[in-house]
């Protein structure tokens, strides 16, 4: 590995990090403008041209908070578990092709931080991971409604992530990799995965929302019964990383979805676009968008649902969901191997 | 497992936290769903409830005591504080029970005008409790949509009193003033545009697959059990007995107008949700015919001894200036005697149990406060369920803090 | 039903004429003894339809010497819509009468706040403890001994007004 592409990468990531960031910021703010759409209010107007700068005012408001660490906590799990689900969330953005590449200073640069052939595999490992931020904080605040958030969102996140994995494993029997770049790639023009996979797609999305506790499955932070649940006992910044990390977590979900279903950075006409630094900014906008329509849904969905109780949300993972993504991958093999053999 | 007993009571209070399977956990006094303030002390086995002790208090101010000390009608703004979220269905109940002791009769107009101002009231009062209901499932925009009607009609009392939340409306003998045009204007476009928000809202929740999994068999309580425990109001109607203190009893001329009383089934959440949404388009009905039947006439009886005679006459004439004296400084003379006066509040019968010796105060002033009697049977209907059926059960009961601790 | 045969049917469970009996505004009011009350009213919801407990408050008279109490019951009778009114009649120095919880639910914590505010106690009361008030609270607030207001206070002159 020379230098350059040492460098090369670590400027990436770097990028990556800040713009997730900056994503996850402006959420909070699309979040309130957008419930203030569907609920017909303004939303935040006050700071900044049009409120724009209303999310730096609330990130700083929760950096110059007090830190309060309860008396009975433990007291490293408790600032480990918003740490976890911060870097968690961060570093689940590595695998996702963000386009194919754009030249800059004469060197082709992959728009992607790490080109791994199990980038799928890797997703869902790291997201596996995440619960134990919930799980270590809401553990850790020594605080029952935080124990009660804690519990029902491993509960919920090990449940929803069967079904999820159940989903992608569809996909990738039909694609035949594990690698998300070359998924998107397969994808060209309008050929998605979501016309192959309906019922995997619907399924992905409901686990995604799950997975990231939106409303309709947000019962760990559910404020009318846990009073915002494992991050009760949190205040400041360490508040502030369980937020941001839900946000980034969404903004990272649709990535997935965009890019297993729904082609990724690809869009038709692709092929006619010849400057290869045109294609790749192009590429990065279609992507954009495509987590930006994600990502409005989340946020449709939430503003216009009730969330489950507790013991639906478990009897419609495990007696519905989990189901059919076997009945999906059932009907998938049989299909693919039809496709293959013929009878 | 230690133990910690508080001064002069000799009452234990457990500090223990997990005993085994069984946890203790605190629903309150400052709880996001309790919307005021009492507690619940709940035994939980994971998710499920297995003993509930409500305690409540937290905001008694004493009203019955302090309506001993006070002329009658300087009870109205007390009672403006009971059910804060339908106060006019109060005061003008406070109004006819002394109405009543002192046999005063009021015009038909007075009536109608009454009956319109009560039923706005009973619309902003269920308003509040189902999207709140909305809120504790988790659905938020439902309430802001009925926030926004229910702030036209604190406009409507605003137009009528001055007031918004504590109405203070009203008088002994009818209204300080008649219903401005700009009220009727505003009551008109009201009329027009809420029958369909308020549709819209019942579209987004009514037959939400999520929403109704969430609220039908939460909490439900039986006819016979919601008799025991002496409910009233949409509760009682939820689970399936039409008493309505409007039917009943007609106060306020209620006979005259024609409506119907929903009534449930299971006495469950969802019933109860329902039978309030039906209720508003009822009251809705009640207003459109008080408003087409209205009878010409005076906005108030002829009793100057309860009546405040307008300023100019106080300057102008003798007599006037006398009784604007009596009633201000409450001296005025009333029968002694006993009443007891129900209305149909927005939780359903308010009574006002009234003692009088003549003096210038009440004697004696009970209130029968509907939320307080059928709050007591919340544990009974909350025990074998989950915590989030514990919480839509509160909020659909609609426990009012003002009215469960007068 | 009207007044006189309900006041029959009354006189009927207690087996003698009830103390006294007056009519305001068109609700009968029956005073009872302690010891008939429990059957009176018994009575009157298994065989009379009062199903229904509207209201139970209490009432001090200072001035009624081996009276000073009054507990008031509101029974409703839903079907022939008749309500009624049951006094019972409490010296200070003997406040207790028994409990109507087995007859109706509700009057549970009714009775609590009739304890909380006159120190009435309910012989057979599950739980009587104070309901509004403070636990370690020592009296019974709503006793007309108890001024609402501060009695030392000298900038304020209640001769003329109030009681």
């Amino acid at each position: 590995m020379d230098s350059a592409l040492f460098l090369e990468k670590l400027i990436l990531i770097v990028v990556i990090l800040a713009v997730t960031l900056v994503m996850a910021l402006y959420f909070t703010f699309g979040e309130r403008k957008i419930a203030a759409f569907f609920q017909d209010r303004l939303g935040p107007n006050r700071v900044g041209p049009f409120g724009l700068l209303q999310p730096f005012a609330d990130g700083g408001k929760l950096l110059f908070k007090e830190e309060i660490i309860p008396k009975n906590a433990e007291k490293w799990l408790f600032i480990l578990g918003p740490g976890i689900a911060m870097i968690v969330a961060t570093i689940t953005s590595a695998v996702i092709p963000w386009g194919t590449s754009l030249p800059i200073f004469g060197r082709t640069v992959q728009l992607q931080v790490a080109d791994v052939n199990i980038g799928i595999l890797y997703i869902m490992g790291i997201v596996s991971i995440g619960v134990y931020g919930i799980m270590i904080g809401g553990w850790a605040s020594n605080n029952k409604y935080s124990l009660y958030g804690a519990i029902r969102a491993s509960a919920q996140m090990i449940s929803y992530e069967l079904s999820m994995g159940l989903a992608l494993i569809a996909v990738v029997m039909m694609s035949g990799t594990l690698s998300l770049r070359e998924m998107v790639e397969q994808q060209a023009g309008l050929n998605w995965n979501v016309w192959y996979q309906p019922l995997g797609f619907l399924l992905f999305l409901t686990c995604a929302l799950a997975e990231c506790n939106r409303a309709p499955f947000d019962l760990a932070e559910c404020e009318t019964e846990l009073i915002g649940g494992y991050h009760v006992e949190y205040s400041s910044m360490k508040l502030g990383f369980y937020l941001f990390s839900e946000y980034i977590n969404m903004f990272i979900s649709s990535a997935v979805i965009a890019c297993v279903y729904f082609g990724g950075y690809n869009f038709p006409g692709m092929h006619l676009i010849s400057d290869p630094m045109i294609l790749g900014l192009t590429q990065v906008a279609v992507m954009f968008a495509k987590i930006f329509f994600f990502v409005f849904l989340f946020m449709w969905i939430r503003w216009t649902l009730p969330r489950f109780r507790y013991d639906q949300l478990m009897r419609l993972g495990w007696k519905a969901m989990i189901p059919l993504a076997l009945l999906n991958m059932l009907a998938t093999g049989a299909i693919s191997l039809y496709n293959a053999q013929g009878f | 497992m230690s133990e910690l007993t508080i001064k002069n009571t000799g009452q234990m209070i457990s500090t223990e936290t997990i005993d085994g399977d069984i946890a203790t956990l605190n629903l309150g006094p400052t709880h996001p769903a309790t919307h005021g303030i009492f507690q619940n002390i709940l035994k939980v086995d994971g998710e499920r409830i297995l003993s509930a002790e409500p305690t409540i208090g937290y905001i008694h101010r004493a009203f019955e005591k302090l309506a001993e000390r006070r002329p009658y009608n300087q009870i109205t703004p007390i009672t403006d504080r009971l059910n804060y979220c339908s106060s006019p269905i109060n005061n003008i109940g406070w109004h006819l029970t002394v109405e009543k002791l002192a046999g005063i009769e009021v015009p038909k107009r007075v009536d109608y005008m009454r009956v319109i101002v009560m039923e706005l009231a009973r619309i902003a009062d269920h308003l509040v409790c189902n999207s709140v209901i909305g809120v504790d499932t988790g659905a938020l925009t439902g309430f802001t949509y009925m926030f926004q009607e229910r702030e036209k009609i604190y406009e409507l009392y605003e137009e009528i009193c001055g007031a918004r939340l504590t109405t203070n409306l009203g008088r002994i003998g009818g209204f300080e003033r008649d219903f401005s045009p700009t009220f009727h204007t505003k009551l008109n476009k009201f009329l027009a545009e809420f029958p369909d928000n308020f549709e819209e809202f019942d579209r987004l929740l009514t037959r939400n697959r999520i929403f109704m999994d969430r609220v039908i068999g939460a909490g439900p309580i039986t006819a016979e059990r919601a008799l025991e425990y002496s409910f009233s109001g949409p509760n009682l109607r939820a689970a399936g007995v039409d008493y309505d203190v409007r039917v009943m009893n007609p106060y306020c001329s209620y006979q005259d107008f024609d409506f119907d009383i929903p009534v449930g089934k299971d006495g469950d959440t969802y019933d109860r949700f329902v039978v309030r949404q039906e209720e508003i388009r009822q009251s809705l009905r009640i207003i459109r015919q008080a408003l087409d039947k209205m009878p010409a006439g005076d906005f108030h009886a002829n009793v100057p001894e309860f009546y405040l005679p307008p300023k100019e006459e106080v300057y102008r004439s003798m007599e006037s200036l006398i009784y604007h004296f009596k009633i201000v400084m409450g001296e005025t003379a009333i029968p002694a005697g006993e009443v007891y006066y129900s209305v149909e509040g927005g939780n359903g019968e308010l009574g006002y149990y009234l003692v009088s010796d003549g003096g210038r105060t009440p004697y004696r002033l009970h209130f029968r406060r509907p939320c307080f009697i059928y709050y007591q049977a919340y544990p009974e209907m909350i025990i074998d369920s989950v915590l989030s059926d514990a919480i839509l059960t509160m909020s659909s009961m609609n426990v009012i803090a003002g009215e469960l601790d007068a | 039903m009207d007044n006189q045969q309900l006041l029959a049917h009354i006189a009927a469970l207690t087996g003698s004429e009830p103390n006294a009996v007056e009519d305001t505004y068109g609700m009968l009011n029956v005073h009872l003894e302690t010891s008939s009350l429990l059957r009176v009213v018994e009575g009157l919801k298994t065989k009379h339809q009062f199903i229904y407990l509207t209201d139970i408050c209490a009432s001090h008279y200072p001035d009624r010497v081996g009276a000073e109490f009054e507990v008031i019951y509101h029974l409703h009778n839903l079907v022939a819509n008749q309500r009624v009114r049951l006094k019972v009649a409490l010296p200070e120095a003997q406040l207790s009468l028994p409990t109507l919880t087995g007859l109706y639910a509700g009057a549970n914590w009714m009775e609590r706040e009739t304890f909380d505010f006159y120190g009435v106690i309910f012989e057979g009361h599950p739980d009587l403890r104070r309901i509004l008030n403070m636990d370690d609270m020592d009296y019974h607030p709503l006793r007309k001994q108890y001024a609402l207001e501060d009695e030392t206070r000298t900038d304020k002159n209640d001769t003329f007004f109030g009681r």
